[in-house]
């Protein structure tokens, strides 16, 4: 029998390869996890006596320089892919090597934040409002490092596929781009929640 | 997909484009901050920058605006379930009568 | 996948262990989940004896609970409250869910669609193992202090936030268990979208894959809901957050020392977006079965197919908006309680629907009454049971005093016990030739059969009784304090002496199924002469499925066709002429 069908070629009637599917799925339970936590947000905002301006616990100026960072993360990942369509690997490697550090920029930026609110005494217990902030700030942190070790692995071993299989390598990148810029997406709505109102 | 080079050379472009529109957004987004609108207005207002955001990488950066049927009967439905949460747990929150949140 | 398409030997370990072939991870998990099954029994039977005799050592096995939990082998109300907790996980996340989406659904919808294997295999063993440690640290909490998680199945805090360590134990099983799921589904969707075989249109889909579709997606979408409040709750127990706990709670006639401003409602609103759709994970694959057993034991197509798959899709849809009929309870407002009322009556319809075309499909056929098609007709009143008596608890004016009660607990029992477990017994016996190649006795199967039908409602039917007297589902010594439960309480005896000759007549299975492996092979590879796509290759099927990839003719169940010889027209069987 033969390999498994739609694993690099489109189905005709969906359009699609299996992985493309398979990812979509993936982001689709990812809506309803963060969706899931939002609407913890709402409840417990609502239900406050009393809710504290974001601006007046954390710092907007690291949150606007972290969102401009994930941002420029997302453009240079979809150039990553963009640069195997046009079959320049040296490129790629460039521009996914630029996703990896800003993503740890990023990393570094919300460590220092978290330690200078736990240097003042500000934990999760402190609050219901830092409680749902480093939640799901934490959980959008963890999604950045699981991106980085894809990513990584794209960059390092997994990039021997693009001699054997340079197709199945390019979806692959797609793919990985897919996840990476949906934890951008989920940043663009914490920013404002948490920062500005 | 079958890109051509010439289609990712226009993409290429696009991108930076997006780029550009998402960083005036994000500044624009935190300059509204500072000006202490009513929390109503602000709400709105934030969520409605972020929103267009979120459009624009979701259509641009993950290709959403040429994706196939499957994907958008997929990604209607989650909105769908998300929006049952939010809308089903905040109108039981001002049906309750009180505020849940005390003992 | 590099290992498809080469034909060398594979370690034991890869063959049988970290497989990625989707029967022997279909095999895993029905082993596992079987496994769970017992283990959930036996904490239940446990519970029957503390129920029936309150106070008195538990027979056999009293001795080897443990001094804290049962000193002289008599339980104690606290590991009651694990047994508790714990008999409802183990029975819905580790057996029930696991045999029918895991065991059934991986085993069988690759073959009825003709695929060579799942989509992503790697992800499907990822599943099984997720599965696993699941389970173990599950059981691994019965040792920790405190013992298990003793709140209850839906960990409800309050209660929960501050429950002993066995709920951190339940919170962490948790989050492996529906990791599990969520790869699953995705597994499961992208395998029946993509690899349906040439001419296997969405209508001639059997309705077992169309049922485990709709399971995928609620799977996919309900449980990050639970996932969320998993977390949560976590940060409450391990970090000291109040995300479930109101300002100025009070424990043991003190102040909660806690921030406060968080609610238990959040957990509930939470809990219930998935595990309200969660029941319907636990019906729609078992009804998959029945339809597939009827169809092929009736010789006659299906009655009503396209309205059922219908019913299935809108089932789907609707059970995201019906969850807070579970709590009525919490002191919601009418307006929305109105709501949940209503949406909760609209779901009953496509449920009634399914079931009428499955009892419909009886008619005028050339029934076999085999062993699985005994359990699949025994599905259909148990299950109306349960429906039925659950119409007025979707009504908030019967459900208030009824909700508390043993009545509910009838009411759950008769779906997912008879219900959906008699139909994983159908699906047991109606592939067991598939799997094996070899048949299990029908004899021992109609005293399996006989046996558990009557036993299970020995159990059940007075638990309604009991509930409509008022009698509390939770109590350790079954209410004998209460003056109002003082005339309903002698049937605890009963039940739980049912409760252990059901399990009496478990063993007969259980040496049915050791037994015939080493049976007579079946002399075709089609021994039901059914009509659907994993008769078409194997018995078992060899790495791969089938030799060439099939294709299909027509519809799924096309039994007595008029003008052909045979009473049944494989799917794959191209038209003369």
């Amino acid at each position: 029998m033969e390999m498994i069908p739609y694993t690099v070629e489109i189905r005709e009637d969906t359009g699609l390869n299996n992985a493309k599917l398979g990812i979509w799925l993936f982001l689709a339970s990812e809506v309803m996890l963060f969706g899931g936590l939002f609407s913890a947000y709402i409840f417990l905002r609502i239900g406050a006596v009393d809710w504290p301006e974001g601006s007046s616990i954390l710092s907007v100026p690291i949150a606007t320089f972290n969102t401009l960072v994930l941002i420029s993360s997302s453009v240079t990942m979809v150039m990553s892919w963009a640069s195997l369509k046009t079959q320049n690997f040296d490129r790629y490697r460039l521009y996914m090597g630029a996703t990896i550090i800003l993503a740890l920029v990023f990393l570094v930026a919300k460590g220092f934040e978290y330690s200078e609110k736990f240097s003042h005494h500000l934990y999760p217990s402190s609050s219901t409002f830092l409680a749902i902030y480093f939640t799901i700030t934490g959980l959008h942190g963890l999604h950045i490092i699981g991106g980085l070790i894809v990513n990584g692995y794209f960059l390092g071993a997994g990039s021997k596929m693009w001699a054997t299989d340079p197709e199945r390598f390019t979806n692959r990148i797609e793919i990985a781009g897919l996840y990476w810029h949906f934890v951008d997406l989920v940043w663009i709505f914490l920013f404002p929640i948490f920062y500005l109102l | 997909m079958n890109h051509t080079a010439h289609d990712v050379g226009q993409h290429t472009k696009t991108y930076l484009y997006i780029f550009g529109a998402l960083a005036v957004l994000t500044v624009v987004t935190v300059a509204i901050g500072y000006l202490s609108l009513p929390i109503g207005t602000a709400v709105v207002v934030a969520l409605l920058i972020a929103s267009v955001k979120g459009s624009l990488v979701a259509s641009v950066f993950m290709h959403l605006r040429s994706e196939k049927k499957i994907i958008y009967w997929l990604l209607l439905m989650t909105f769908f379930f998300l929006l049952a949460l939010f809308i089903l747990i905040i109108a039981s929150i001002y049906d309750f009568g009180g505020t849940p949140n005390v003992a | 996948m590099s290992t498809h398409g080469d034909h060398q030997e594979m370690s034991f370990w890869r063959k049988y262990i970290f497989s990625q072939d989707h029967k022997i991870i279909g095999l895993q998990y029905g082993i596992t989940a079987l496994f769970f099954l017992l283990a959930g029994f036996t904490m239940m039977m446990m519970m029957r004896w503390q129920l029936a005799y309150p106070g008195q050592p538990v027979p056999f096995i009293g001795g080897l609970l443990g001094e804290d939990n049962a000193p002289g082998g008599i339980i104690l109300p606290e590991f009651y409250n694990q047994l508790g907790a714990m008999h409802g996980t183990i029975m819905i996340f580790l057996g029930v869910v696991p045999l029918a989406v895991g065991a059934f659904g991986n085993y069988i919808v690759p073959l009825q669609i003709g695929a060579p294997d799942m989509a992503f295999p790697k992800i499907n063993m990822t599943s099984y193992w997720a599965y696993f440690l699941g389970g173990v640290i599950m059981m691994v909490s019965f040792f920790v202090p405190g013992g298990a998680a003793n709140s209850g199945w839906t960990s409800y805090p309050p209660l929960a936030d501050i429950a002993t360590m066995g709920q951190t134990f339940w919170l962490f099983g948790m989050i492996f268990l529906i990791t599990s799921s969520l790869l699953g589904s995705i597994n499961f969707i992208t395998t029946i979208i993509q690899l349906r075989v040439k001419g296997l249109t969405w209508m001639r889909l059997p309705f077992f894959v169309w049922a485990q579709l709709v399971t995928a997606f609620l799977l996919l979408l309900a449980f990050p809901s639970l996932e969320a409040a998993g977390v949560l709750q976590l940060m409450d127990r391990l970090l000291g957050t109040s995300f479930f706990l109101p300002s100025g709670l009070v424990v043991s006639g003190q102040i909660l020392e806690v921030s406060g401003g968080g609610s238990p409602l959040l957990w509930q609103h939470l809990f219930w977006f998935l595990a309200h759709p969660e029941v319907y994970v636990l019906i729609l694959p078992a009804m998959g079965i029945v339809a597939e057993v009827i169809a092929t034991n009736t010789r006659k197509p299906l009655w009503g197919y396209k309205s059922m798959v219908y019913s299935t899709i809108f089932l789907g849809f609707m059970s995201f908006v019906v969850w807070a009929h579970h709590m009525y309870l919490t002191g919601m407002g009418t307006a929305i309680s109105a709501f949940f009322q209503t949406t909760t009556m609209i779901i009953s319809i496509p449920s009634v629907v399914i079931l009428t075309a499955l009892l419909l499909s009886l008619w005028g056929g050339s029934i076999r009454f085999t062993t699985p098609m005994l359990f699949a007709l025994g599905f259909l009143p148990m299950f109306a049971i349960g429906g039925l008596t659950g119409l007025p608890l979707g009504l908030a004016a019967a459900d208030i005093p009824l909700h508390d009660t043993y009545y509910v607990i009838g009411h759950f029992h008769y779906i997912v016990a008879p219900g959906t477990i008699f139909a994983l017994f159908a699906g047991i016996y109606h592939w067991y030739p598939k799997i094996t190649g070899r048949q299990l006795s029908e004899t021992l199967g109609k005293v399996h059969f006989w046996g558990s039908m009557v036993f299970m409602n020995g159990i059940f039917m007075p638990m309604f009784v009991q509930g409509l007297a008022g009698v509390s589902r939770r109590l350790w010594d079954a209410g004998e304090q209460y003056a109002h439960a003082s005339g309903v309480l002698w049937t605890n005896e009963w039940m739980s002496i049912s409760a252990w000759l059901l399990f009496v007549f478990q063993l007969p299975f259980i040496y049915n199924i050791l037994r015939s492996l080493r049976g007579p092979k079946v002399e075709s590879d089609n021994p039901w002469q059914a009509t659907t796509l994993e008769w078409a290759t194997t018995s078992p099927p060899g790495h791969g499925n089938f030799a060439t990839p099939p294709v299909v003719y027509r519809g799924a169940y096309e039994y007595s066709v008029p003008g052909h010889e045979a009473d049944f027209l494989p799917q794959n069987q191209p038209e003369k002429g």
